[in-house]
Protein backbone atom coordinates (compact mmCIF):
# COMPACT_ATOMS: atom_id res chain seq x y z
CA UNK A 1 0.00 0.00 0.00
CA UNK A 2 1.29 3.49 -0.83
CA UNK A 3 2.19 5.78 1.98
CA UNK A 4 -0.40 8.13 3.50
CA UNK A 5 -0.96 10.20 6.63
CA UNK A 6 -3.75 9.33 9.07
CA UNK A 7 -6.00 11.51 11.20
CA UNK A 8 -8.87 10.60 13.51
CA UNK A 9 -10.72 13.83 14.36
CA UNK A 10 -13.12 13.87 17.29
CA UNK A 11 -15.41 16.74 16.26
CA UNK A 12 -17.30 17.57 13.07
CA UNK A 13 -15.68 21.01 12.89
CA UNK A 14 -12.22 19.47 13.09
CA UNK A 15 -13.14 16.85 10.46
CA UNK A 16 -14.53 19.33 7.88
CA UNK A 17 -11.53 21.62 8.44
CA UNK A 18 -9.15 18.70 7.77
CA UNK A 19 -11.12 17.64 4.68
CA UNK A 20 -11.22 21.19 3.35
CA UNK A 21 -7.66 22.32 4.04
CA UNK A 22 -5.76 19.25 2.92
CA UNK A 23 -3.89 19.95 -0.31
CA UNK A 24 -3.56 16.40 -1.64
CA UNK A 25 -6.04 13.59 -2.12
CA UNK A 26 -8.13 12.87 0.98
CA UNK A 27 -10.10 9.70 1.59
CA UNK A 28 -12.59 9.09 4.35
CA UNK A 29 -12.31 5.87 6.37
CA UNK A 30 -15.31 4.47 8.18
CA UNK A 31 -15.29 0.65 8.36
CA UNK A 32 -12.51 0.55 5.77
CA UNK A 33 -13.78 -2.61 4.06
CA UNK A 34 -13.87 -0.91 0.65
CA UNK A 35 -11.32 1.88 0.95
CA UNK A 36 -8.46 -0.22 2.36
CA UNK A 37 -8.85 -2.74 -0.48
CA UNK A 38 -8.95 0.08 -3.06
CA UNK A 39 -5.86 1.79 -1.60
CA UNK A 40 -3.99 -1.50 -1.49
CA UNK A 41 -4.87 -2.37 -5.06
CA UNK A 42 -4.12 1.14 -6.32
CA UNK A 43 -7.70 1.75 -7.45
CA UNK A 44 -7.74 4.91 -5.30
CA UNK A 45 -4.96 7.14 -4.03
CA UNK A 46 -4.73 9.00 -0.74
CA UNK A 47 -2.27 11.45 0.79
CA UNK A 48 -4.42 11.65 3.89
CA UNK A 49 -6.90 9.15 5.33
CA UNK A 50 -9.44 10.66 7.71
CA UNK A 51 -10.96 8.12 10.10
CA UNK A 52 -14.45 9.37 10.99
CA UNK A 53 -15.39 6.69 13.55
CA UNK A 54 -14.63 8.95 16.53
CA UNK A 55 -17.18 11.59 15.50
CA UNK A 56 -20.15 11.20 17.88
CA UNK A 57 -22.69 12.34 15.24
CA UNK A 58 -21.58 9.54 12.92
CA UNK A 59 -22.06 6.89 15.64
CA UNK A 60 -25.58 8.00 16.51
CA UNK A 61 -28.33 5.36 16.30
CA UNK A 62 -31.49 7.09 17.30
CA UNK A 63 -34.86 5.44 16.76
CA UNK A 64 -38.32 6.54 17.79
CA UNK A 65 -41.67 5.31 16.53
CA UNK A 66 -42.84 8.89 15.96
CA UNK A 67 -39.71 10.49 14.50
CA UNK A 68 -38.20 7.59 12.59
CA UNK A 69 -34.58 6.60 12.46
CA UNK A 70 -31.43 8.64 12.46
CA UNK A 71 -28.56 6.38 11.48
CA UNK A 72 -25.05 7.81 11.90
CA UNK A 73 -22.98 7.27 8.76
CA UNK A 74 -20.32 5.20 10.56
CA UNK A 75 -22.61 2.80 12.46
CA UNK A 76 -21.60 -0.74 11.44
CA UNK A 77 -24.07 -3.06 9.72
CA UNK A 78 -24.05 -5.60 12.58
CA UNK A 79 -25.21 -2.92 15.02
CA UNK A 80 -28.08 -2.07 12.66
CA UNK A 81 -29.40 -5.63 12.34
CA UNK A 82 -28.84 -6.51 16.01
CA UNK A 83 -31.27 -3.75 17.01
CA UNK A 84 -34.71 -5.42 17.24
CA UNK A 85 -36.63 -2.12 16.92
CA UNK A 86 -34.88 -1.30 13.66
CA UNK A 87 -35.37 -4.86 12.41
CA UNK A 88 -39.12 -4.50 12.99
CA UNK A 89 -39.55 -1.06 11.45
CA UNK A 90 -37.00 -1.12 8.58
CA UNK A 91 -36.78 -4.73 7.38
CA UNK A 92 -35.42 -3.91 3.90
CA UNK A 93 -32.48 -2.12 5.51
CA UNK A 94 -31.87 -5.11 7.75
CA UNK A 95 -32.21 -7.59 4.84
CA UNK A 96 -29.45 -5.62 3.07
CA UNK A 97 -27.21 -5.14 6.13
CA UNK A 98 -27.21 -8.90 6.71
CA UNK A 99 -25.86 -9.76 3.26
CA UNK A 100 -23.15 -7.14 2.81
CA UNK A 101 -20.04 -9.35 2.87
CA UNK A 102 -19.78 -11.80 5.75
CA UNK A 103 -19.99 -11.32 9.50
CA UNK A 104 -16.45 -9.94 9.80
CA UNK A 105 -17.23 -7.32 7.14
CA UNK A 106 -20.56 -6.48 8.80
CA UNK A 107 -18.77 -5.85 12.13
CA UNK A 108 -16.94 -2.95 10.48
CA UNK A 109 -18.70 -1.84 7.29
CA UNK A 110 -21.27 0.94 7.68
CA UNK A 111 -24.40 1.74 5.68
CA UNK A 112 -23.05 5.28 5.20
CA UNK A 113 -19.80 3.87 3.85
CA UNK A 114 -21.67 1.55 1.49
CA UNK A 115 -23.52 4.60 0.14
CA UNK A 116 -20.37 6.75 -0.14
CA UNK A 117 -18.51 3.98 -1.98
CA UNK A 118 -21.31 4.48 -4.52
CA UNK A 119 -21.11 1.12 -6.24
CA UNK A 120 -24.02 0.62 -8.66
CA UNK A 121 -24.43 -2.85 -7.07
CA UNK A 122 -24.31 -1.69 -3.41
CA UNK A 123 -26.85 -3.70 -1.42
CA UNK A 124 -27.95 -1.01 1.02
CA UNK A 125 -28.80 1.70 -1.52
CA UNK A 126 -31.98 0.20 -3.09
CA UNK A 127 -33.19 -0.44 0.48
CA UNK A 128 -32.45 3.17 1.47
CA UNK A 129 -34.33 4.40 -1.61
CA UNK A 130 -37.30 2.17 -0.77
CA UNK A 131 -37.31 3.55 2.78
CA UNK A 132 -37.32 7.13 1.44
CA UNK A 133 -34.19 7.97 3.42
CA UNK A 134 -32.24 11.16 2.90
CA UNK A 135 -28.58 12.03 3.45
CA UNK A 136 -27.51 14.70 5.90
CA UNK A 137 -24.28 16.22 4.60
CA UNK A 138 -22.08 18.70 6.47
CA UNK A 139 -19.44 20.82 4.80
CA UNK A 140 -17.75 24.22 4.78
CA UNK A 141 -21.00 25.90 3.67
CA UNK A 142 -23.05 24.25 6.41
CA UNK A 143 -25.59 21.47 6.29
CA UNK A 144 -27.56 20.18 3.30
CA UNK A 145 -29.94 17.29 2.73
CA UNK A 146 -29.95 15.08 -0.37
CA UNK A 147 -32.44 12.27 -1.13
CA UNK A 148 -30.58 8.95 -1.39
CA UNK A 149 -31.65 8.41 -5.01
CA UNK A 150 -29.85 11.64 -5.96
CA UNK A 151 -26.65 10.93 -4.01
CA UNK A 152 -24.74 8.71 -6.47
CA UNK A 153 -23.73 10.30 -9.76
CA UNK A 154 -21.84 7.41 -11.39
CA UNK A 155 -19.91 4.26 -10.46
CA UNK A 156 -17.79 5.26 -7.43
CA UNK A 157 -18.95 8.89 -7.73
CA UNK A 158 -21.35 10.96 -5.65
CA UNK A 159 -22.45 14.50 -4.81
CA UNK A 160 -19.97 15.02 -1.95
CA UNK A 161 -17.83 18.10 -2.64
CA UNK A 162 -14.40 18.86 -1.21
CA UNK A 163 -14.66 19.34 2.54
CA UNK A 164 -18.04 17.62 2.76
CA UNK A 165 -18.92 14.62 4.87
CA UNK A 166 -21.97 12.34 5.08
CA UNK A 167 -23.09 12.61 8.70
CA UNK A 168 -26.28 10.57 8.90
CA UNK A 169 -29.07 8.86 7.03
CA UNK A 170 -32.51 9.93 8.14
CA UNK A 171 -35.55 7.65 7.74
CA UNK A 172 -39.19 8.68 8.05
CA UNK A 173 -41.21 6.81 10.70
CA UNK A 174 -42.85 3.58 9.63
CA UNK A 175 -46.61 3.48 9.92
CA UNK A 176 -49.01 0.65 10.69
CA UNK A 177 -49.50 -1.81 7.80
CA UNK A 178 -46.28 -0.61 6.25
CA UNK A 179 -43.26 -2.79 5.58
CA UNK A 180 -40.43 -3.53 3.20
CA UNK A 181 -38.02 -6.12 1.83
CA UNK A 182 -34.70 -6.25 0.00
CA UNK A 183 -33.52 -9.14 -2.15
CA UNK A 184 -30.68 -9.57 -4.55
CA UNK A 185 -29.90 -12.24 -7.08
CA UNK A 186 -26.48 -13.88 -6.74
CA UNK A 187 -25.28 -17.21 -8.10
CA UNK A 188 -24.28 -18.55 -4.65
CA UNK A 189 -25.67 -18.38 -1.11
CA UNK A 190 -23.42 -15.82 0.55
CA UNK A 191 -20.64 -13.35 -0.07
CA UNK A 192 -21.24 -12.19 -3.61
CA UNK A 193 -22.00 -9.05 -5.59
CA UNK A 194 -25.59 -8.46 -6.65
CA UNK A 195 -26.41 -9.30 -10.27
CA UNK A 196 -29.54 -7.26 -9.55
CA UNK A 197 -30.76 -5.93 -6.18
CA UNK A 198 -34.25 -4.68 -5.38
CA UNK A 199 -35.78 -2.99 -2.33
CA UNK A 200 -39.53 -2.43 -2.03
CA UNK A 201 -41.61 -0.73 0.62
CA UNK A 202 -45.40 -0.69 0.77
CA UNK A 203 -48.08 1.06 2.79
CA UNK A 204 -51.37 -0.86 2.87
CA UNK A 205 -54.87 0.37 3.71
CA UNK A 206 -56.51 -0.67 6.99
CA UNK A 207 -58.10 -3.74 5.36
CA UNK A 208 -54.64 -4.73 4.05
CA UNK A 209 -55.98 -5.47 0.58
CA UNK A 210 -54.90 -2.31 -1.26
CA UNK A 211 -51.52 -0.65 -1.68
CA UNK A 212 -51.76 3.01 -0.73
CA UNK A 213 -48.17 3.91 -1.35
CA UNK A 214 -45.04 2.12 -2.60
CA UNK A 215 -41.39 2.82 -3.31
CA UNK A 216 -39.09 0.56 -5.31
CA UNK A 217 -35.30 0.94 -5.45
CA UNK A 218 -33.09 -0.98 -7.87
CA UNK A 219 -29.36 -1.81 -7.84
CA UNK A 220 -26.90 -3.09 -10.47
CA UNK A 221 -29.17 -2.16 -13.37
CA UNK A 222 -27.58 1.19 -14.31
CA UNK A 223 -24.54 3.36 -13.57
CA UNK A 224 -26.19 4.39 -10.29
CA UNK A 225 -28.86 2.80 -8.08
CA UNK A 226 -32.30 3.82 -9.33
CA UNK A 227 -35.66 4.85 -7.92
CA UNK A 228 -38.30 3.12 -10.05
CA UNK A 229 -40.64 6.10 -9.91
CA UNK A 230 -43.22 5.12 -12.51
CA UNK A 231 -43.69 1.62 -11.08
CA UNK A 232 -43.85 2.98 -7.53
CA UNK A 233 -46.46 5.63 -8.36
CA UNK A 234 -48.50 3.22 -10.47
CA UNK A 235 -48.92 0.89 -7.46
CA UNK A 236 -50.82 3.50 -5.42
CA UNK A 237 -54.46 2.41 -5.16
CA UNK A 238 -53.87 -1.01 -6.74
CA UNK A 239 -54.96 -4.27 -5.11
CA UNK A 240 -52.23 -6.04 -3.17
CA UNK A 241 -52.07 -9.08 -5.42
CA UNK A 242 -49.77 -10.90 -7.82
CA UNK A 243 -51.11 -9.15 -10.92
CA UNK A 244 -50.18 -5.76 -9.49
CA UNK A 245 -46.68 -6.94 -8.54
CA UNK A 246 -46.12 -8.38 -12.03
CA UNK A 247 -47.27 -5.16 -13.68
CA UNK A 248 -45.07 -3.08 -11.35
CA UNK A 249 -42.14 -5.31 -12.30
CA UNK A 250 -42.78 -4.63 -15.99
CA UNK A 251 -42.87 -0.86 -15.35
CA UNK A 252 -39.72 -1.02 -13.20
CA UNK A 253 -37.82 -2.59 -16.11
CA UNK A 254 -38.09 0.78 -17.90
CA UNK A 255 -35.47 2.37 -15.61
CA UNK A 256 -33.05 -0.52 -16.13
CA UNK A 257 -30.20 0.23 -18.54
CA UNK A 258 -27.84 -2.53 -17.45
CA UNK A 259 -24.48 -3.56 -18.83
CA UNK A 260 -23.54 -7.09 -19.84
CA UNK A 261 -20.61 -8.51 -17.91
CA UNK A 262 -19.41 -11.84 -16.48
CA UNK A 263 -22.14 -11.70 -13.82
CA UNK A 264 -25.00 -11.51 -16.31
CA UNK A 265 -26.14 -10.15 -19.63
CA UNK A 266 -28.22 -6.98 -19.94
CA UNK A 267 -31.26 -9.07 -20.99
CA UNK A 268 -30.87 -11.35 -17.98
CA UNK A 269 -30.56 -8.40 -15.60
CA UNK A 270 -33.65 -6.77 -17.06
CA UNK A 271 -35.57 -10.03 -16.65
CA UNK A 272 -34.39 -10.23 -13.02
CA UNK A 273 -35.84 -6.77 -12.30
CA UNK A 274 -39.31 -8.16 -12.94
CA UNK A 275 -38.65 -11.24 -10.80
CA UNK A 276 -37.20 -9.34 -7.85
CA UNK A 277 -39.80 -6.55 -7.87
CA UNK A 278 -42.48 -9.23 -7.65
CA UNK A 279 -40.70 -11.15 -4.89
CA UNK A 280 -39.89 -8.12 -2.74
CA UNK A 281 -43.40 -6.70 -3.09
CA UNK A 282 -44.85 -10.08 -2.06
CA UNK A 283 -42.62 -10.22 1.03
CA UNK A 284 -43.18 -6.56 1.91
CA UNK A 285 -46.98 -6.97 1.71
CA UNK A 286 -46.88 -10.12 3.87
CA UNK A 287 -44.77 -8.32 6.45
CA UNK A 288 -46.95 -5.19 6.30
CA UNK A 289 -50.08 -7.18 7.14
CA UNK A 290 -48.67 -7.96 10.57
CA UNK A 291 -46.70 -4.76 11.24
CA UNK A 292 -48.26 -2.26 13.60
CA UNK A 293 -46.36 0.78 14.66
CA UNK A 294 -46.01 0.50 18.46
CA UNK B 1 7.23 8.12 4.62
CA UNK B 2 4.45 9.19 6.94
CA UNK B 3 5.46 9.45 10.54
CA UNK B 4 5.26 6.27 12.56
CA UNK B 5 2.76 6.36 15.38
CA UNK B 6 2.93 4.76 18.79
CA UNK B 7 -0.19 2.66 19.33
CA UNK B 8 -1.24 1.10 22.63
CA UNK B 9 -3.72 -1.77 22.62
CA UNK B 10 -4.63 -4.75 24.78
CA UNK B 11 -3.59 -7.80 22.78
CA UNK B 12 -4.51 -11.21 24.17
CA UNK B 13 -4.87 -9.70 27.64
CA UNK B 14 -1.52 -7.90 27.62
CA UNK B 15 -1.15 -4.16 27.32
CA UNK B 16 1.02 -3.82 24.22
CA UNK B 17 2.72 -0.84 22.65
CA UNK B 18 3.89 -0.88 19.06
CA UNK B 19 5.11 1.51 16.42
CA UNK B 20 3.49 1.49 12.99
CA UNK B 21 3.02 3.45 9.81
CA UNK B 22 -0.56 4.49 8.93
CA UNK B 23 -0.51 2.25 5.85
CA UNK B 24 0.30 -0.91 7.82
CA UNK B 25 -2.59 -3.26 8.44
CA UNK B 26 -3.31 -4.79 11.81
CA UNK B 27 -2.41 -8.15 10.23
CA UNK B 28 1.05 -6.88 9.28
CA UNK B 29 1.56 -5.47 12.75
CA UNK B 30 0.47 -8.72 14.42
CA UNK B 31 2.63 -10.95 12.25
CA UNK B 32 5.68 -8.84 11.44
CA UNK B 33 6.03 -6.50 14.41
CA UNK B 34 4.57 -8.52 17.27
CA UNK B 35 5.45 -11.97 15.87
CA UNK B 36 1.95 -13.28 16.52
CA UNK B 37 1.90 -15.41 13.38
CA UNK B 38 -1.28 -17.36 14.19
CA UNK B 39 -3.39 -15.00 12.05
CA UNK B 40 -2.73 -15.98 8.45
CA UNK B 41 -2.51 -13.85 5.35
CA UNK B 42 -4.67 -15.58 2.75
CA UNK B 43 -6.07 -13.16 0.21
CA UNK B 44 -5.17 -9.84 1.90
CA UNK B 45 -8.29 -8.22 0.48
CA UNK B 46 -11.10 -9.24 2.81
CA UNK B 47 -12.41 -12.34 1.08
CA UNK B 48 -10.96 -15.36 2.84
CA UNK B 49 -11.23 -14.79 6.61
CA UNK B 50 -7.89 -16.44 7.46
CA UNK B 51 -6.77 -13.30 9.31
CA UNK B 52 -9.89 -13.02 11.51
CA UNK B 53 -9.30 -11.56 14.97
CA UNK B 54 -11.66 -10.15 17.60
CA UNK B 55 -11.59 -6.36 17.87
CA UNK B 56 -13.40 -5.27 21.04
CA UNK B 57 -15.16 -8.65 20.94
CA UNK B 58 -16.33 -8.38 17.32
CA UNK B 59 -14.87 -10.59 14.58
CA UNK B 60 -13.03 -8.51 11.97
CA UNK B 61 -10.59 -9.12 9.15
CA UNK B 62 -7.23 -7.85 10.39
CA UNK B 63 -6.09 -7.24 6.79
CA UNK B 64 -8.87 -4.61 6.53
CA UNK B 65 -8.01 -2.81 9.77
CA UNK B 66 -5.20 -0.27 9.98
CA UNK B 67 -2.79 -0.75 12.85
CA UNK B 68 -3.26 2.92 13.84
CA UNK B 69 -7.00 2.36 14.20
CA UNK B 70 -6.68 0.01 17.20
CA UNK B 71 -5.40 2.59 19.68
CA UNK B 72 -7.05 1.76 23.01
CA UNK B 73 -8.80 -1.34 21.61
CA UNK B 74 -8.91 -4.91 22.86
CA UNK B 75 -7.70 -7.53 20.40
CA UNK B 76 -7.87 -11.31 20.67
CA UNK B 77 -6.03 -13.53 18.21
CA UNK B 78 -5.97 -17.32 17.87
CA UNK B 79 -3.00 -17.29 20.27
CA UNK B 80 -5.40 -16.36 23.09
CA UNK B 81 -7.36 -19.63 22.82
CA UNK B 82 -4.98 -22.22 24.29
CA UNK B 83 -4.19 -21.61 27.97
CA UNK B 84 -1.09 -22.98 29.72
CA UNK B 85 -0.40 -25.40 26.90
CA UNK B 86 -3.95 -26.77 26.98
CA UNK B 87 -5.98 -26.48 23.80
CA UNK B 88 -9.33 -24.70 24.11
CA UNK B 89 -12.40 -26.95 23.59
CA UNK B 90 -12.96 -25.41 20.14
CA UNK B 91 -9.41 -26.32 19.10
CA UNK B 92 -9.76 -29.84 20.51
CA UNK B 93 -13.01 -30.38 18.58
CA UNK B 94 -11.52 -29.14 15.30
CA UNK B 95 -8.55 -31.47 15.83
CA UNK B 96 -10.57 -34.54 16.80
CA UNK B 97 -13.18 -33.91 14.11
CA UNK B 98 -10.47 -33.54 11.43
CA UNK B 99 -11.99 -30.16 10.57
CA UNK B 100 -8.87 -29.06 8.76
CA UNK B 101 -6.53 -30.21 6.08
CA UNK B 102 -3.83 -27.74 5.11
CA UNK B 103 -4.65 -25.60 8.15
CA UNK B 104 -4.23 -22.12 6.66
CA UNK B 105 -7.89 -21.20 7.24
CA UNK B 106 -8.07 -22.80 10.71
CA UNK B 107 -7.00 -19.86 12.93
CA UNK B 108 -9.64 -17.67 11.28
CA UNK B 109 -12.31 -20.35 11.71
CA UNK B 110 -11.39 -20.85 15.38
CA UNK B 111 -11.60 -17.14 16.18
CA UNK B 112 -14.89 -16.71 14.26
CA UNK B 113 -16.29 -19.79 16.02
CA UNK B 114 -15.38 -18.35 19.41
CA UNK B 115 -17.34 -15.20 18.55
CA UNK B 116 -20.23 -17.26 17.17
CA UNK B 117 -20.55 -19.35 20.33
CA UNK B 118 -20.49 -16.23 22.49
CA UNK B 119 -23.40 -14.82 20.47
CA UNK B 120 -25.26 -18.13 20.00
CA UNK B 121 -24.25 -20.77 22.59
CA UNK B 122 -26.55 -23.25 20.80
CA UNK B 123 -26.28 -22.29 17.13
CA UNK B 124 -28.41 -23.91 14.45
CA UNK B 125 -26.67 -25.22 11.35
CA UNK B 126 -27.95 -22.13 9.55
CA UNK B 127 -26.39 -19.87 12.23
CA UNK B 128 -23.07 -21.68 11.84
CA UNK B 129 -23.03 -21.50 8.05
CA UNK B 130 -24.20 -17.85 8.02
CA UNK B 131 -21.62 -16.63 10.54
CA UNK B 132 -18.74 -18.61 9.06
CA UNK B 133 -19.53 -17.64 5.45
CA UNK B 134 -16.67 -15.12 5.45
CA UNK B 135 -14.17 -17.92 6.20
CA UNK B 136 -13.14 -19.81 3.11
CA UNK B 137 -11.63 -23.28 3.15
CA UNK B 138 -10.38 -24.80 -0.09
CA UNK B 139 -9.76 -28.30 1.34
CA UNK B 140 -12.44 -29.66 3.65
CA UNK B 141 -15.80 -29.02 2.01
CA UNK B 142 -16.99 -27.40 5.29
CA UNK B 143 -19.08 -30.29 6.65
CA UNK B 144 -16.41 -31.36 9.12
CA UNK B 145 -16.01 -27.75 10.25
CA UNK B 146 -19.75 -27.40 10.83
CA UNK B 147 -19.77 -30.71 12.74
CA UNK B 148 -16.81 -29.61 14.88
CA UNK B 149 -18.66 -26.41 15.81
CA UNK B 150 -21.78 -28.43 16.66
CA UNK B 151 -19.67 -30.75 18.82
CA UNK B 152 -18.09 -27.94 20.80
CA UNK B 153 -21.50 -26.26 21.23
CA UNK B 154 -22.92 -29.50 22.62
CA UNK B 155 -20.19 -29.75 25.29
Amino acid sequence: MNDFAYAAPTSLAEATKLLQESSGSVKILSGGTDIIVQLREGAREADLVVDVKKLPELQELNFSATHGLRLGAAVPCAQVYDDTRIAAAYPALVDAAKIIGGWQIQSRASIGGNLCNSSPAADSIPALIAHHAYCEIVGPAGKRNVPVEQFCTGPGKNVLQKGELLVALVFPPDLSHCSSAYERFIPRNEMDIAVVGCGSRVQLNAACDTIEFARIGLGAVAATPKYAQEASEWLAGKPANEDSYTQAGELAKKVATPISDMRGTAEYRTHLVGVLVKRTLTTAVERAKSFKNP
Amino acid sequence: MAKKTVVTAEINGNSTEFLCEPRQSLLEVLRDTLHLTGSKEGCNNGNCGACTVLLNGKPVLSCLVLGVEVEGAKIETVESLAQNGQLAPVQQCFLEGAALQCGICTPGFLVATKALLEKYPQPSEHDIRFHLANNLCRCTGYDKIVKAVQTVAAQ
